[in-house]
């Protein structure tokens, strides 16, 4: 179960990475070796273990139904690289 | 002497005690700034105007009598990837280029709450990718101690910064050592709170279910006094922890006799250096001459931490990075032919090759037909490690290790493999999984000089009985009072 | 079904509804959750995306959400949480939604509808709440993009999946609608399609009549109303028996309906294998409902509307019309109830609320929880009426001047003089000054022009004011005239 270089080109794309060839080809190997490292965690035995995705035993942590003044739309426009007419522009996108 | 030898606490203690201004201070820090920086590059901007404007504010307050809080006029530096308003927050990436914060980080908020000045953003690894300092797009920082070498990171300039006595503390981040093992290697303490106990709203996240914000200091005096003020419930933080941190620099001087040390063997096996076990273990011996029960523990699931946590942060991180895109703020690739195209490049041309590297891994481990056999199964073996914790905190308050297997090394000694690299986090990541307090202090020098750190762990929510222990350590030894020689004149300008 | 090869499949449709949460602030942040303000003024450093900005969730959203899973007849899931659905779109700021993936709050419920006259059950697979994505304004021409609006952006959505079990357009829409009216009754949503405030999504399949292996399923899009619903799914039916009907193989994939050419299409957007690479948020905590919330909302649960609308039926004796109309609305079904309790006759009360009532509430533009007409004012006009006190004529106005200035009804007819007449004197009286005044009328009727009477009694109603009693007015003509 080694990572080739289609699926390194795969998991690019789903991250929205554009690779240069090189970086394909280092990629390819430095991500085998480090799976190849991690695939060490299949020498425990995890049967009935209870996954952790949180540390704290915190749970049901809500706020209250309440307005909060939001931001000015200016200073958001400011941070877009494109900004129109009130809108945040992209190329178009085609449904 | 030089105001600059003087610890966040002596200085706030001298402040109040009309020993010396704010102004004289924060003016002494930013000329050592102006001296040593263009060496060290421990800062990614320095707001020196405003800084001195604070602190004039700060001593004409007191002057009239006004009551200031805990850090009245004291300076401070912040991390590059901790928001203040108005503010770049800029993670060390090109992909922030450009973004200036609209709001205020929590910990930020309370640190002006209690009188600081924010002196500067201090540099660290693109987006605290990194355990040298070496993968910021704004340049590497270079190890006060020898500047040939790493300062560790990701808190690498916040920790070069204290050491070089630019600012008497910083606040770093720490995901998998990345306050700790920078701390070891520039010789100043730095303390990872307990998971929940300081906000993370305001921090970029890395990985969400490990980050934590802590101060880094000169003494473990200073490290209480911060986690007083940055510590505490925030209802802005769904994962923030109730209750608040009190009274933890009133019971540092109360000792530790009685208290009880573990040592785990798998935190001295192969890997670590011989001159760090050495300190190490002559650490551990003070702390029993001092009067703390040596015992024997075991954390078995030590050799899985890296592998563990090389996939639950990646995994994370490849969710936390996916907004960087081009979209709403910072950099966006020149004429984009359509959406693919400014995504991919922009993501292409903004991020450095680590950030890269652990977003594909962490999609991968997370994609379809990976998911179970690495991310499901790291957060299996995540649950196994915590309970090695919980069992050997049953027979110890505190556990001793290294905090890093070595003590600084070459600038570009480990670019070249990042496996190699990831495995200088091993003695910290640990901690970091388990959501415990970790904290380093000063324990030693190599015979080259460089400083070595001793790594105490404690329970959840046990900060005062860490701050105790490494404080009494501290308190019998004089290995923080260490300064690094100054460093020759840089070539080239300031900041 | 117009194709008649269609007739030979069952089509298999299961929804995916989507429903605004009326919350007043978004579901992870404090940003209003209203609709229509200028586009990019309801947005913060949370539902934006900001760095370092965190959610915390709506307490509001989450009581709504399991209302609406126990008023669906779900089971509540003792611990839930919130997942990461990772895609890249420009109206996600995040890249990534905040929704529920293998835990959600709610599943295993159901529904009943009826659709042509035959009441089914269509079970609910899971409701689960999470956040709204933002809006996409498309601008035309070659300098032009793709604006895009985040107000939307967080607003709490509930969404809510039905089992693969409707069997054809007409049953879809039914479920739409009594889902509609059932998430009203709770006040949790509007669902109003116009405003975007419940959408729906269809997978579509057919397979031949009679048999249990499923088709290959088509996702529907873009339905924006409740007759688009229809047609489309009519449509795409209607489509893929015909392909199948020549032999051609239906492709797994995302239509879009386009309602003016009246055809679904395939997306054109790069159909890219999705792998939302789902994981628990590790900035959200887990949920686990503590049992006596749990209790107290199904305590506070109300009868469904069609449940409702057959006690109406059976208890007050109310044609099916009647019962259908009064409990579309839990707020309409509520104040006729208050009626008859205050001891309005039921089918007065219905006739006075489902005619009058409504209509003036729509000129009005106002809710019935509004009206300044108490249930109690109901009751007295319609005994007035009962009792000959006042004429089904004057009625109406009666009505009118308590819907405008909320005074009771014997008040009215009292200072604007509407009781009815029933004086036999005074109407002898008047009905000899009538015939004194028209006897060409009063002729032509003795005549044996019976249309005569009519217009005579027209005349008696003039002079009266409408009050006259009118069997004593006919009582008295016919003596006169006799
Ligand atoms: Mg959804
Ligand atoms: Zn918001």
């Amino acid at each position: 179960m080694t990572i080739g270089r289609d699926e390194v080109e795969h998991v690019a794309r789903l991250a929205r990475l554009r690779l240069t060839d090189e970086e394909r080809e280092r990629f390819t190997a430095q991500l085998a070796a480090i799976l190849d490292y991690v695939r060490k965690l299949n020498e425990i035995d995890t049967a009935g273990v209870e996954p952790t995705a949180h540390v704290l035993p915190l749970r049901n942590v809500t706020r209250p139904d309440e307005v909060r003044p939001s931001l000015e739309r200016e200073g958001v426009l400011r941070l877009a690289p494109r900004a129109d007419d009130g809108f945040i522009m992209v190329p178009r996108v085609i449904e | 002497m030089d105001p600059t030898d003087l610890t966040l606490h002596e200085a706030a203690e001298a402040m109040r005690g009309g020993g010396i201004s704010s102004r004289e201070y924060t003016a002494a820090c930013l000329e050592r700034v102006r001296r040593v920086d263009p060496v060290f590059g421990a800062f990614v901007e320095v707001y020196g105007e405003e800084a001195l404007e604070a602190a004039v504010a700060a001593d004409r307050r007191r002057a009239a009598g006004e009551p200031g809080g805990a850090l009245a006029g004291v300076p401070v530096a912040v991390k590059d990837n901790i928001c203040a308003a108005g503010r770049r927050a800029g993670c060390a990436s090109k992909i922030l280029d450009g973004f200036v914060a609209p709001y205020d980080a929590t910990a930020v908020e309370r640190l002006r709450a209690a009188g600081a000045i924010i002196l500067g953003r201090t540099n660290m690894d693109e987006f605290a990718m990194g355990s040298s300092t070496e993968t910021s797009s704004r340049g590497v920082t270079r190890n006060p101690w020898d500047p040939e070498r790493v300062p560790g990171g990701s808190s690498g300039g916040s920790a070069a910064a204290v050491a070089a006595r630019e600012v008497p503390a910083a606040l770093g981040t720490d995901t998998g050592g990345s306050i700790r093992q920078p701390a070891a290697l520039c010789g100043v303490a730095g303390l990872k709170p307990t998971y929940g106990r300081v906000s993370r709203f305001g921090l970029v996240a890395f990985a969400s279910s490990l980050d934590q914000i802590g101060p880094i200091a000169r003494s473990v005096r200073d490290l209480a006094l911060l986690l007083e003020v940055i510590g505490g419930h925030d209802g802005r933080d769904s994962t923030s922890a109730e209750g608040s941190p009190r009274g933890l620099a009133g019971g540092l001087d109360r000792g530790i006799e009685g208290l009880r040390v573990g040592v785990p063997e798998e935190f001295f096996a192969a890997g670590v250096d011989g001159e760090v076990r050495a300190s190490v273990e002559a650490s551990v011996g003070r702390m029993r001459d001092l009067g703390a029960a040596v015992v024997g523990v075991r954390l078995p699931h030590t050799p899985y931490a890296v592998a563990t946590y090389y996939i639950v942060a990646t995994a994370e991180a490849s969710s936390n990075l996916a907004r960087y895109d081009g979209v709403q703020y910072g950099l966006r690739a020149a004429d984009p032919r359509d959406l693919p195209d400014l995504y991919e490049r922009t993501r292409a041309e903004g991020l450095g090759p680590e950030v890269k590297r652990r977003i594909m891994l962490g999609t991968y481990v997370l994609s379809a037909g990976y998911h179970d056999a690495y991310y499901l199964k790291a957060l299996k073996v995540r649950t196994l490690m915590r309970r090695d914790f919980e069992e050997a905190f049953g027979r110890c308050d505190v556990i001793a290790t290294p905090t890093a297997p070595t003590a600084a090394f070459a600038l570009g000694e480990k670019t070249a493999d990042p496996l190699t690299m990831y495995l200088s986090d091993i003695c910290t990541i640990s901690a970091s999984l388990a959501g415990i307090p970790a904290i380093s202090v000063p324990c030693g020098f190599t015979a080259a000089g460089l400083p070595v750190g001793l790594q105490l762990m404690a329970r959840p929510f046990e900060e005062g009985t860490l701050l105790r222990a490494a404080h009494a350590y501290e308190q019998a030894t004089d290995w923080h009072r260490r300064r690094p020689p100054d460093p020759a004149p840089a070539r080239g300008g300031g900041v | 079904m117009s194709d008649p090869s269609a007739a030979a499949y069952e089509a298999v449709i299961g929804l995916e509804v989507h429903v605004h949460l009326k919350t007043r602030s978004k579901v992870f942040c404090g940003c209003p959750a209203s609709f229509g303000a200028p586009p990019n003024t309801n947005v913060c450093p949370v539902c934006l995306g900001l760095p370092g900005s965190l959610p915390v969730l709506n307490e509001a959203a989450l009581r709504s959400a399991l209302l609406a899973g126990l008023m669906l007849g779900c089971r509540i899931a003792p611990f839930s949480k919130f997942d990461r659905k990772n895609y890249f779109y420009p109206d996600l700021p995040k890249n990534y939604q905040i929704s529920q993936y293998d835990l959600p709050l709610c599943a295993g419920g159901g529904l009943e509808i009826e659709a042509d006259g035959r009441r089914r059950r269509i079970g609910i697979t899971r409701v689960h709440l999470e956040e709204d994505a933002g809006r996409l304004v498309h601008t035309e021409g070659g300098a032009g993009g793709s604006g895009v609006d985040f107000n939307r952006t967080g607003v709490p959505l509930l969404e809510i999946v039905s089992e693969p079990e409707l069997r054809g357009p007409e049953e879809a829409v039914a479920y739409l609608k009594e889902l509609r009216r059932t998430l009203r009754y709770i006040g949790v949503s509007d669902c109003d399609m116009e405003k975007g405030s419940l959408r729906c999504d269809a997978n579509v399949s057919i397979r031949p009549r009679g048999a249990a292996a499923l088709g290959v399923k088509v996702e529907v899009k873009n339905m924006n109303s409740f007759r688009a619903v229809g047609k489309a799914l009519a449509h795409e039916i209607e489509r893929q028996a015909r392909a199948l009907a020549e032999g051609e193989r239906i492709a797994r994939e995302t239509r879009l309906w386009e309602a003016e050419a009246g055809v679904t299409r395939p997306m054109r957007g790069k159909e890219e294998a999705h792998d939302y690479r789902y994981f628990p948020d590790p900035d959200l905590v887990p949920v686990v409902p503590a049992a006596a919330l749990v209790e107290e909302l199904r305590a506070s649960l109300p009868e469904p509307p069609l449940r409702r609308r057959d006690r109406f039926a059976d208890r007050y004796g109310l044609p099916a019309y009647d019962a259908e109309v009064l409990t579309a609305e839990r707020e309409t079904a509520d104040y006729f109830e208050a009626c008859v309790a205050a001891g309005a006759e039921p089918k007065a009360a219905s006739n006075l609320i489902m005619g009058e009532m409504l209509r003036l509430l729509k000129e009005a533009g106002i809710p019935i929880r509004e009206a300044k007409v108490a249930p109690a004012g109901i009751a007295e006009l319609t005994r007035l009426v009962a009792a000959g006190e006042v004429s089904g004529t004057a009625a109406k106005e009666v009505f009118a001047e308590m819907f405008a200035a909320g005074r009771g009804a014997e008040e009215i007819v009292r200072a604007r003089g509407l009781a009815q007449l029933s004086d036999e004197g005074e109407l002898e009286r008047v009905v000899g000054e009538v015939l004194r005044a028209n006897p060409q009328s009063a002729a032509d009727y003795r005549a044996g022009k019976a249309k005569a009477l009519g217009f005579i009694v027209g005349r008696v109603m003039k002079a009266t004011k409408g009050r006259a009693n009118p069997g004593l007015v006919n009582k008295i003509l016919k003596k006169a005239l006799g």
